[in-house]
């Protein structure tokens, strides 16, 4: 194999396992939340869809929808942070991650969330920052945008339990 | 479902449930009618609702425990809807913040319960708080607390 192909077999790859990750929480799909992905960098989607609306009059998107899209993005960018890690790695850990064993996900401990603006029928973008992961406990942040960025709808800093 | 409550409510010192419990699909609200979300009730700043389990809101595989999510759901709209039922007439509420606190994992093939009530009320903001359960309040599943911004009608808001 040559070397542009092994580069592209492994972005191909690390693509099969963020969407191996997402999908197999069945509420990420209920929800209908996708991620992109840039190199490391994670975005996650809320695509826009009239079950997300929690006010019909306005209409707004269910606040508890926004947390738990925040929530959503937590655990997942410290699941692929982990997975990530694993297939710089690769070795035995790398070869099971591609064929769609997945160490066990981070538990919530505590969510706090704050609404700055209301959520609009339209598609919702979220992105988390890492603040620290200790050997037992990560704290993230999470912010939520809709069409510009300097202006969330929603932050959430958390505290998850990582698993052993 | 009248007879799966017969907590105490020492946990958080939340009122005595009216009679009357069975409650109805949040149908009104399109995501209340996406999860089969009930309001059993709410009276006087305090509510109880509920959401059923299903396979589609399951955060954990393996286990088949209810996602976070839900539970952000679930208790942000029982304070909500604790809110909205105050004596005086409140016109319309946003959540300005909520914590939540996850005690243990919902367990699979159970329905979830919350129980939610506003405990002050100002001019501007209402403070509640909600636990969710599945039998007895005094085993959480998880608690919030909310702040939550009021707008109360025309003629009131001098």
């Amino acid at each position: 194999m040559s070397k542009s192909d092994a580069l592209a077999r492994r972005e191909v790859e690390r693509d099969a396992v963020l969407k191996a990750l997402a999908e197999a929480v069945p509420y990420n799909g209920f929800l209908g939340v996708v991620f992109d992905r840039l190199g490391d960098e994670l975005t996650a989607r809320l695509p826009y869809r009239e079950m997300l609306v929690g006010n019909p009059f306005l209409p707004a998107i269910h606040g508890g929808v926004t947390g738990a899209f925040l929530e959503i993005t937590a655990i997942t960018q410290l699941a692929w942070d982990r997975a990530w890690t694993i297939m710089e790695d690769g070795g035995e850990d790398a070869d099971a991650l591609f064929a769609g064993t997945f160490p066990p996900v981070p538990k919530t401990i505590d969510i706090t969330i704050d609404y700055l603006r209301s959520g609009r029928p339209r598609e919702t973008y979220a992105r988390a920052h890492v603040q620290k992961v200790g050997r037992r406990v990560a704290n993230l942040h999470v912010e939520a945008w809709q069409d510009t960025r300097e202006r969330p709808i929603a932050l959430l800093r958390g505290n998850f339990l990582m698993p052993h | 479902m009248s007879n799966d409550d017969t907590s105490d409510l020492v946990a958080i010192n939340l009122r005595d449930a009216p009679e009357d419990d069975d409650g109805a699909v949040m149908s009104a609200m399109p995501h209340g009618n996406a999860l089969g979300m009930k309001l059993h009730w709410s009276k006087d700043g305090a509510s109880k609702l509920s959401i059923p389990w299903d396979e589609r809101f399951v955060g954990d595989p393996e286990t088949g425990v209810l996602h976070g999510g839900m539970m952000t759901v679930l208790l942000d709209t029982a304070c909500g809807s604790a809110i909205m039922s105050w004596p005086q007439k409140i016109r319309a509420t946003a959540t300005l913040d909520l914590r939540i606190d996850y005690m243990r994992p919902a367990t699979k093939g159970k329905t979830v319960f919350a129980r939610a009530e506003c405990y002050r009320m100002t001019r501007s903001v209402g403070f509640a708080r909600a636990v969710a359960y599945h039998t007895n309040t005094d085993d959480p599943i998880a608690t919030a607390t909310g702040t939550f911004i009021i707008e109360r009608p025309k003629e009131d808001a001098k």
